[in-house]
């Protein structure tokens, strides 16, 4: 079932958790909410779920205006951060709950119960364990089975918050490729939040990214990395090193580099901040016919498989850091004090209107 | 995340999954505000509504009357005796029991508050066991002029017993929670055990004290029970406050039952308030080295 | 031995625990035992007839089955009371909250006369009750009233916090899962907070039990109707039969012993849970 939200905007009091956002999550994907804390993510998934509501805006499943709705009734299954699942029933009532409080016409019979019940701790592979208290059962597998009982209900579509921060960063590996995974199974729509990149870029077909109640950018994983359409964006999904620059009709300086700016064709010798990730700089010893930046050595700290190369720029001083494979650093043997040119392979340019 | 930092800014609360809708709500306040209008707030009021009856002038005659400035007297002397003995006790029960283990250690916590379980006129009557002129040092006592019950160390005793618990409950789970890493480091330093007790464990403990404290005196002022057994109520004498409450309610001077009945209300309203009072501090105390910790709230 | 001996890094362990035991031994085991010494060089005849009276046992109906409707009594409106502090604002909430305390603070004597003002036939309360044929004080209708009173406070204090404490997610996961208010909170709310529940019950009948000061106001206190059994080792007492008021304590302290391994039981199982 796809979902679409036009114009939540949600306040607390004078905060703006969600400012005015619209967006269409197609049926069938897998969506990542991204953001960091405060950014609206958490309250746009509670409101789709009907647990908040919005100040202005309407919410639709599949096309119809689902605003007024109540949560017992949008059949949306919701798996909360903290799993919530109810102590004092066993793992196998806790999956059953869903069914139980149908109303009597729409309730499945005892046998049915059961075996959807068996079928879905199959699914999260938890079949030993329907007798256990959730006290019983660790962080993981406390995960599934929330995940279990909200699947129970057959929703239309899941919501995830934060599914997986919670837990320790070996489970959490796994268990975001065991859902990846399970989605490919079931197929449900469903959206998660999260505020790990890694997570969102590894497990999600669309990635929401989100700042200030506001969506950033909406795109797959590879198009919200390798092109953000802000700075913000670029910032958040990764490391990144900031440059700034001047920008003036197309072409781009910045120290002695200068590049093609076609984005800013109508730009009038501007500032602007060019980015570039330490793994997309190359170092050279001598400034080839294409130019780099001519920068000094200052640290080199080798990490596992990469060296981290820190130098600064000649002109400005600023700081920035390289990243290199620890072969090529091994081939180009550079030392601390040298003078060299780093060249990006990849340079996003904004013009400055956005200051980190 | 975001939806509950906000939700302490604003105090609303609009979690619709979660609520009853306002008609439920409104009856249900009601209902609660109702029962206790009829069992809490209307004992309140008919004391000083009894107590004030027949004007100002009757209430403050109740209140001169020689027998009941001897009934309050005798009060403030059983508190200011009860309440620093189980004072000092409660601090070296929560010492012993919250610092060290020991064998018997949950034994001991038990039978610390084995006096709120025994009804008070049993409290009373374990004394008249002990002291009265049947009992096991009775004899003696009164061959040697002694008096212990149906005289003011009886009603000293048994205040004592029935508050003995008070300030150790208090501040016995506050202690097992604080832990002893702030004593073992000044220990550490050099400083000598009375020292971090006073410059490192009783700044850390000084709200539940106080707490403890409070309660502890209410009691002491208030008891009927334990101390009705051992008092003999001689008029004047051996009646403390509620004591003399009683005499006069049963010879029918209602008005002035209720004027010395309204001084003990009054000193349940003060606790109450010092109660509210110590519980905001102790609750900001916890609050603020948290809030600090934590993420900064997004703006 | 040397090697088993633990290292106290603080002092005072000696002194404090020391202390401790000789004042706790002095002030209250030691007059305690002697309930049970004097108890022992009773004739077993004669205990068995005191406590089995038909007076003292008219006593117990009342005590114990008054204390035990007072108890569920409170089970229900201590609950609502919680449920109405934790969860909803209202204007004087914190006053009221405060207020709930008040049996805990008030002296016992003070509320027993006071609660007889309003429940008699001309008290505020008594006189609209009259009319309809309902006589509250020096009734066992009386008694039941003061022992609401006096443990209205244990049953909220111990569900309020675990009320508060609740999170909110699992009752939103309920209603996610489809399950309306009712439902929500009779299979998932009341089930988490029985055992608070049942604990605060147990004490506040466990202090109904042993109450004297708030109930010989109201109750009128005649024989075999409205006399409860801590007044009965009054009037023993005052006879100067210290055996008898010895054997009805050493029924009303077993009594009270048991409950409260009762109350720890209930206690760590709700801490457990």
């Amino acid at each position: 079932m796809s979902i679409e939200v036009r114009n939540l905007s949600r306040r607390f009091g004078a905060f703006a958790a969600l400012d005015d956002v619209s967006a269409v999550f197609p049926s069938g994907k897998l969506v990542a909410l991204l953001g960091p804390s405060g950014s609206g993510k958490t309250t746009l998934l509670r409101i789709i779920a009907g647990l908040e509501s919005a100040d202005t805006g309407t919410v639709l499943f599949e096309g119809k205006d689902a605003t007024a709705r109540s949560a017992r009734d949008r059949r949306v299954g919701f798996v909360f951060q903290h799993y919530a699942l109810f102590r004092h029933m066993s793992v196998f009532e806790n999956i059953a709950f869903g069914l139980r409080v149908k109303p009597r016409r729409e309730r499945p019979p005892e046998e049915k119960i059961r075996s959807r019940v068996h079928e879905l701790l199959g699914l999260v592979q938890l079949e030993g364990l329907a007798g256990r208290l959730p006290g019983q059962l660790s962080g993981g597998q406390r995960q599934r089975v929330a995940l279990a009982r909200a699947l129970a209900v057959d929703p239309s579509v899941l919501l995830l918050d934060e599914p997986f921060g919670a837990l320790d960063a070996r489970v959490r590996e796994e268990l975001r490729r065991w859902l990846r995974r399970l989605h490919d199974e079931i197929h449900v729509t469903s959206l998660f939040v999260t505020h790990d990149v890694e997570e969102a870029l590894e497990v999600a077909d669309v990635v929401v990214v989100m700042n200030h109640g506001r969506i950033e950018q909406v795109g797959t994983p590879d198009e919200v990395y390798e092109r953000p359409v802000n700075a913000f964006v670029c910032n958040f999904l990764g490391h990144v090193n900031l440059f700034h620059a001047r920008v003036h009709e197309g072409r781009a300086q910045i120290g002695t580099l200068e590049v093609e700016a076609p984005a800013h064709a109508a730009a009038r010798d501007r500032q602007a901040i060019a980015y570039a990730r330490p793994h997309e700089l190359d170092i050279e010893r001598t400034r080839t016919s294409e130019s780099g930046i001519e920068s000094t050595v200052v640290q080199i700290l080798p990490v596992g498989p990469i060296v981290r190369v820190g130098l600064r720029r000649s002109d400005t001083g600023e700081p920035f850091e390289a990243e290199l494979g620890k072969e090529s650093a091994r081939r180009l043997g550079l030392t601390v004090g040298e003078r060299v040119f780093a060249r990006p392979s990849n340079l996003r340019i904004f013009a400055e209107d956005y200051v980190i | 995340m975001t939806g509950t930092v906000s939700r302490h800014a604003t105090g609303t609360v609009r979690r619709r999954g979660a609520a009853e809708p306002a008609w439920v709500r409104r009856i249900l306040i009601g209902a609660a505000l109702a029962f206790l209008a009829l069992l809490v707030f209307a004992p309140l009021a008919a004391v000083f509504h009894e107590a004030l009856r027949k004007g100002a002038g009757a209430y403050a005659a109740a209140l001169a009357d020689p027998a009941a400035r001897a009934a309050i007297r005798l009060t403030l002397l059983a508190a200011a005796i009860a309440v620093p003995l189980n004072l000092v006790f409660g601090v070296a029960a929560a010492w012993a029991i919250a610092k060290f283990r020991f064998p018997g250690r949950s034994l001991l916590l038990t039978l610390i508050d084995l006096p709120f379980a025994v009804s008070p006129v049993v409290s009373g009557l374990i004394y008249m066991l002990v002291f009265g002129a049947q009992g096991w040092f009775g004899p003696w006592l009164i061959e040697h002029g002694i008096r212990v019950v149906f005289a003011v160390p009886g009603i000293v005793l048994a205040t004592i017993f029935v508050t003995f618990p008070f300030v150790a409950r208090e501040l016995i789970p506050l202690m097992q929670a604080q832990g002893s890493e702030e004593e073992e480091s000044a220990i550490v330093l050099g400083a000598g055990g009375w020292t971090t007790f006073v410059r490192v464990t009783l700044p850390n403990i000084r709200w539940g004290l106080l707490y403890g404290v409070v309660l502890c005196n209410a009691r002491a002022m208030g008891e009927f029970g334990a101390v009705s057994v051992v008092s003999g109520h001689i008029r004047g004498l051996t009646t403390t406050m509620p004591l003399h409450v009683e005499i006069l309610y049963n010879e029918y001077n209602f008005v002035a039952a209720f004027a010395v009945a309204s001084l003990l209300a009054l000193l349940a309203l003060v606790t109450l308030v010092l109660k509210n009072l110590v519980e905001w501090h102790a609750a900001r105390a916890a609050v603020v080295p948290a809030a600090e910790s934590t993420e900064p709230a997004p703006p | 031995m040397a090697r088993s001996r633990q290292i106290r890094v603080l002092p005072g362990f000696g002194l404090s625990l020391g202390f401790t035991v000789a004042y706790l031994g002095l002030i209250v085991l030691i007059p305690l035992a002697s309930v049970f010494l004097k108890s022992a060089t009773l004739d077993w005849g004669a205990f068995w007839a005191t406590v089995t009276a038909p007076r003292v046992l008219a006593s117990y109906r009342l005590t114990f089955g008054v204390s035990f409707l007072a108890a569920l009594v409170n089970g229900v409106f201590g609950f609502l009371v919680a449920w109405v502090l934790a969860r909803y604002s209202f204007p004087g909430r914190r006053l009221v909250d405060a207020l709930v305390d008040l049996p805990f603070a008030l002296p016992t004597a003070v509320a027993g006369i006071a609660l007889t003002a309003i429940y008699a036939p001309n008290g505020w309360i008594g006189r609209l009750l009259e009319p309809l044929g309902i006589r509250v004080a020096f009734t066992p209708l009386g008694v039941g009233v003061a022992l609401v009173f006096i443990g209205l406070p244990f049953v909220v204090r111990t569900v309020q916090p675990v009320l508060e404490d609740l999170d909110a997610e699992i009752e939103e996961a309920a209603a996610s899962l489809g399950a309306d208010r009712w439902q929500t909170v009779t299979r998932v709310v009341l089930p988490t907070l029985a055992p608070s529940l049942v604990t605060g019950m147990a004490m506040a009948f466990a202090r109904a039990v042993g109450e004297y000061g708030s109930v010989v106001f109201i109750s009128g206190n005649m024989p075999m109707k409205t006399e409860i059994t801590p007044l009965l080792i009054v009037t023993k007492l005052e006879q100067f039969d210290y055996a008898g008021a010895t054997a009805i304590a050493v029924v009303m302290l077993a009594v009270s012993f048991a409950l409260l391994l009762l109350v720890n039981v209930l206690q760590s199982w709700s801490s457990r849970r």
